[in-house]
């Protein structure tokens, strides 16, 4: 193994069609109009010397190395800022080109440390090996004079510095800020000699406005922005292609290794969701993987007020299967399940259901999808016949006019924010749907045309108003819906929603939204030439969650937004995997591919595939599992990567059903709060300890790589599969792409997936089959995948939510997430990205903050029909009056003791992001704070006095 | 009634509000009945439908009719 360096082409690639044929050095290349000298060069081989330039960003021409000759032409040219035209002839090397390209390097190398043999980036550094291209061998200027070799270090960011006496401001740092990440926290501070690279308004990095995502780090030529983690461990050695185990975006990275310790993650050129870009996540917070809070050995305990007890893997695998064997004797066959999780590899999310469709007998399976994007599931399945998204990401940047709902992407996908905030700069408009002021509302150079600030659980009275807009301003498009859509539904929907109770002026009253705006926005999205709707959590978190994703594909059909670049419907995943773990048939319902369990000749597949009879009846969904528990008719339970007892809403219903259970097994890196309830904990394997694929919201299958051994020994796949042999169920899988092969072989839409596919095309985007071998970026472009082919359209009336705010809980909470953290934390709170955020917080608007007397960082006490926490008080006007906001990242929060049973009428999503609640100023935690921290504190002894005994 | 048909009674009564868009109600307590058969493990229907046979207290008229065909199937 290698470390093998990505080329660096100087220039990006131009998209022209049209070729031009011109000689460099004496060879012919063929390169597309708009393609630089420099990149044309460096396709065939021929590498310009260049400092200023990288591939990542356009080209400025400010270094002059890369200064070339062109035959007939004038002076030096830069190559990086030359286009290529037909017949040209360039000479690359000769004695004059030599000449200045050493001058420029002997000025740069003048006001340089020469400290080449202990610099961090010693053998990865481009100055240094520019120094040698260009054969530098004498620097003639005085080192006494004037320079900037003193310059104070900025070791504020976690993790990485900023050494500006390293610094040749080439300006690819601020390029790189401004261009790939779009936040623009960099600039050149001064003129002449004082330039100089500054964070902000001469800030450190870390009290700047950066956003910690890599991008300048990637692009500094020298050791000026360097890793800490190369800093402190030396240059990596080889390097193997794996994907980030973060968000739905699925970046591609290189771990770039020393040994079994990876020394940093760095985006992957080649990665076809990212495109070399990163954010603070993926980037650098992967140190969770080898942190010391990891549990390692398998534990058992009868009662979960008793210490945990290490014992050998073959004990904890016999004592689950007896355990759960044990309870099916004595509760029935259906009293057991498990859950699957998001973060797991498809393969595992597999393996957990065949496990308890074939080995349990049941069809108790269920996923933590079921708590973010089921609707999305059920909504587009209904519709358009498939439960995913249409679009690949970069089909976003042929959108004239996008629409975002209930979804904040730059804190939530923020790599796919930095493509969609490339397109808005370049004049795409913009229109958001969301209650709180997002970031994309106005962030530097985009500013939505229209932001449509609606009240919490009014999604669908404002889908509607929009869809009234359409068909009552005659802005359908009849030949889109007559040949692709189901005339029968169409007619019966246009004449349902040119109701005038869904009129934008009806709609205000509910909604909050002024009907001009909507009347303006529906216009908008009507007629642009492209439109484009993303939509995230905000959408599908509420009691008509699935009929708000009904809503979107019946606007998007009515205006003819599908089926090509630059349109379509696009669920943004929160999860990494949550588009693989649905695929994969961890609902309880429907195998993989999402076929009902009661389709007899489905069904028979599988039965005949997996040699067990199967069961034709839904299992239980995860909040059906809780009731059964509290029932005591659901008793046994294997949670697999997912955390229920911090995630899920109400939790202390949530605990009461855990408490009930006579088996809890919990699979996981950590004891996390669910293990606290455990009976069984099978440690599991990080991203970086296990083959397997993720697929990502525009369901592209990628390959997740072994880059060292799993702590625990054994990858979560292999314990599943222990698990079912102990349990009489044979599985005997000696790799991951087994398990893969198997799933194509029962799935249409996988049949062309192979991990030597995967190898060879670097990912694919399902469906995968004869018709379309190397997948599918762009879905539904002929017909849509419902039985015949036609789009449905479904009525969708609006109902409010159950959940009223009264003069007892005036206030709505909604809750979302922020960039640092992700999910329940148990990743990120266990890495240096709690610099940035190392509480939840509640944001309170400054009318409902002053009528209550609330100041900032006040603890302020939030009370639901449920529950009750405490937070600090973050005073904002990004909330509207009467509404408050918090996160979920961490335990102690408790942000779902207060959230409600609501949940979707389809799907059981939870309505996570309304909850009636009263604020209050307080002095101290609520009560059930102070009970679960007891509760936490005594669970973490247990552990302890069980590691203790090892 | 118990905590868990209270629930059950809730997600029948969810249900039928998205269906009540449907003016034709046979189409729409069809729609009920088929969506409750396809989510709802066995036991929870059989739990929907002994409540809704012996007492049925707080289902809404389509929750009754859908469950009705529910019973039939």
């Amino acid at each position: 193994m290698s470390i093998n360096k990505q080329q660096d082409f100087g220039t990006p690639a131009s998209a022209a069609l049209q070729t031009v044929t011109l000689e460099i050095d004496g060879f012919k290349v063929t390169a597309p109009v708009g393609t630089s000298v420099m990149r044309a060069a460096a396709s065939i081989g021929i590498d310009i010397p260049k400092l200023c330039a990288t591939d990542s960003v356009e080209p400025f021409g400010s270094c002059r190395l890369c200064v070339v000759q062109i035959e007939g032409g004038r002076g030096m040219p830069a190559s990086c800022t030359t286009p290529v035209a037909e017949g040209l002839k360039v000479s690359t090397q000769s004695p004059k080109l030599a000449d200045v390209r050493r001058g420029v390097m002997e000025l740069y190398i003048s006001d340089h440390p020469l400290d080449c043999l202990t610099c961090s980036a010693n053998g990865d550094c481009e100055l240094q090996d520019m120094a040698g291209a260009v054969g530098l061998r004498e620097v003639r200027y005085n080192p006494a004079g004037e320079n900037h070799l003193s310059a104070v270090k900025d070791e504020s960011n976690p993790y990485f510095s900023f050494d500006p006496s390293k610094c040749i401001v080439c300006s690819r740092c601020v390029r790189a800020c401004e261009e790939t990440q779009g936040t623009f926290a960099l600039t050149i501070d001064g003129r002449g000699f004082d330039s100089k690279v500054s964070p902000s308004q001469n800030q450190s990095f870390l009290s700047s406005e950066c956003v910690s995502c890599g991008a300048c780090v990637q692009a500094c030529p020298t050791a000026t922005l360097m890793e800490k983690s190369v800093i402190d461990h030396g240059q990596p050695e080889h390097a193997i292609v794996t994907t980030c185990a973060y968000c739905g975006v699925g970046c591609s990275f290189r771990a770039e290794m020393k040994g079994e310790q990876v020394i940093r993650m760095v985006p992957n050129k080649d990665g076809q969701a990212n495109h070399g870009h990163s954010c603070v996540k993926g980037r650098f917070a992967f140190g969770y993987a080898t942190h010391k809070d990891r549990v390692t050995k398998p534990m058992i305990r009868a009662n979960i007020s008793d210490p945990w007890k290490e014992v050998s893997w073959e004990e904890a695998i016999n004592h689950a299967a007896s355990e759960l064997r044990r309870l099916q004797g004595k509760y029935g066959k259906d009293s057991i399940g498990s859950i699957t999780s998001s973060r797991c590899t498809n393969e595992e999310v597999y393996l957990m259901q065949k496990l308890t469709r074939a080995g349990f007998g049941n069809n108790n399976v269920d996923t933590c999808a079921r708590v973010c994007h089921s609707p999305t599931g059920y909504g587009l399945k209904q519709t358009f016949g498939e439960s995913s998204g249409t679009q690949d990401f970069d089909s976003v940047m042929e959108a004239d006019v996008i629409m975002v709902i209930g979804a904040n992407p730059t804190d939530g996908h923020p790599v796919f924010a930095s493509l969609m905030k490339k397109r808005l700069r370049e004049g795409a408009n913009l229109i958001v749907v969301d209650p709180r002021q997002i970031d994309l509302v106005k962030t530097p150079h985009v500013a939505a045309d229209y932001h449509l600030k609606l009240r919490p659980s009014t999604n669908v009275a404002l889908m509607n108003a929009l869809a009234y807009v359409v068909v009552t301003e005659n802005l359908v498009d009849e030949a889109f819906v007559n040949e692709r859509c189901d005339m029968a539904s169409f007619n019966k929907w246009r004449s349902f929603i040119s109701q005038d109770m869904h009129s934008p002026e009806a709609a205000e009253t509910i909604t909050g939204v002024p009907a001009a705006d909507v009347r303006a926005a529906a216009r908008l999205y009507a007629t642009g030439k492209n439109s484009a709707i993303y939509y995230g959590l905000g959408v599908t978190e509420h009691s008509q969650g699935s009929t708000t994703v009904i809503s979107i594909a019946n606007l998007a059909m009515a205006t003819g937004n599908l089926g090509r670049k630059g349109v379509g419907v696009n669920p943004l995943r929160g999860q990494n995997n949550v588009q693989g773990s649905c695929d994969m048939g961890s609902f309880p319902h429907e195998y993989p591919g999402y076929r009902h369990v009661s389709d007899d000749i489905t069904r028979g597949l599988f039965e005949t595939t997996w040699h067990k009879e199967l069961s034709p009846e839904p299992g239980l969904r995860i909040p059906n599992m809780f009731e059964a528990a509290i029932d005591k008719s659901f008793m046994g339970l294997y949670v697999q990567g997912e955390d229920i007892a911090q995630s899920d809403p109400d939790i202390q219903h949530v605990h009461a059903a855990l408490r009930s259970m006579e088996c809890v097994i919990v699979q996981d890196l950590f004891l996390n709060e669910t293990a606290k309830f455990a009976h069984v904990f099978f440690p599991g394997s990080s991203f970086l300890e296990k083959n397997g694929t993720f697929t990502n919201a525009e369901r592209r299958i990628s390959p997740v790589r072994k880059v060292m051994t799993p702590l625990a020994k054994y990858q979560d796949w292999e314990v599943t599969q222990m698990l079912s042999n102990a349990m009489g169920y044979p599985m005997n899988y000696n790799h991951p792409s087994e398990i893969m092969a198997e799933l194509a072989s029962l799935t249409p839409t996988f049949a062309g997936v192979s991990y030597e596919k995967i190898d060879q095309l670097g990912s694919i985007q399902w469906p995968c089959n004869d018709e379309t071998p190397n997948g599918t970026p762009i879905m539904h472009k002929d017909e849509f995948m419902r039985d015949d082919g036609k789009g449905l359209f479904m009525l969708t009336g609006y109902v409010p939510t159950a959940e009223k705010v009264t003069p007892k809980f005036p206030l709505i909470l909604t809750t979302g997430r922020i960039l640092s953290q992700y999910n329940v934390g148990a990743q990120t709170r266990r890495t240096d990205n709690n610099v940035w955020h190392a509480e939840d917080i509640l944001e309170i608007h400054p009318h409902d903050a002053e009528d209550r007397g609330v100041n900032n960082q006040d603890w302020v006490g939030i009370k639901s029909r449920s529950g009750e926490t405490v937070l600090r008080a973050l005073i904002s006007e990004r909330v509207q009056p009467g509404i408050v906001y918090t996160t979920f990242h961490f335990p102690e929060s408790g942000a779902n003791v207060i959230t409600t049973d609501n949940s979707d009428w389809a799907t059981n999503c939870p309505e996570y992001k309304v909850t009636a609640v009263q604020v209050t100023k307080v002095s101290q935690q609520s009560e059930w704070q102070k009970d679960y921290q007891a509760f936490s504190e005594d669970q973490l002894d247990l552990l302890a006095q069980g590691m203790a005994h090892d | 009634m118990s905590n868990k048909t209270e629930k059950l009674v809730k997600m029948a009564n969810d249900i039928s509000n998205f269906f009540n868009a449907e003016s034709n109600k046979t189409l729409a307590a069809e729609g009920v009945k088929k969506h409750i058969m396809r989510a709802w493990e066995p036991r929870m229907r059989k739990e929907i439908i002994e409540y809704s046979q012996k007492d049925g207290t707080g289902l809404s008229t389509l929750a009754t009719e859908a469950i009705k065909l529910l019973a039939i199937d």
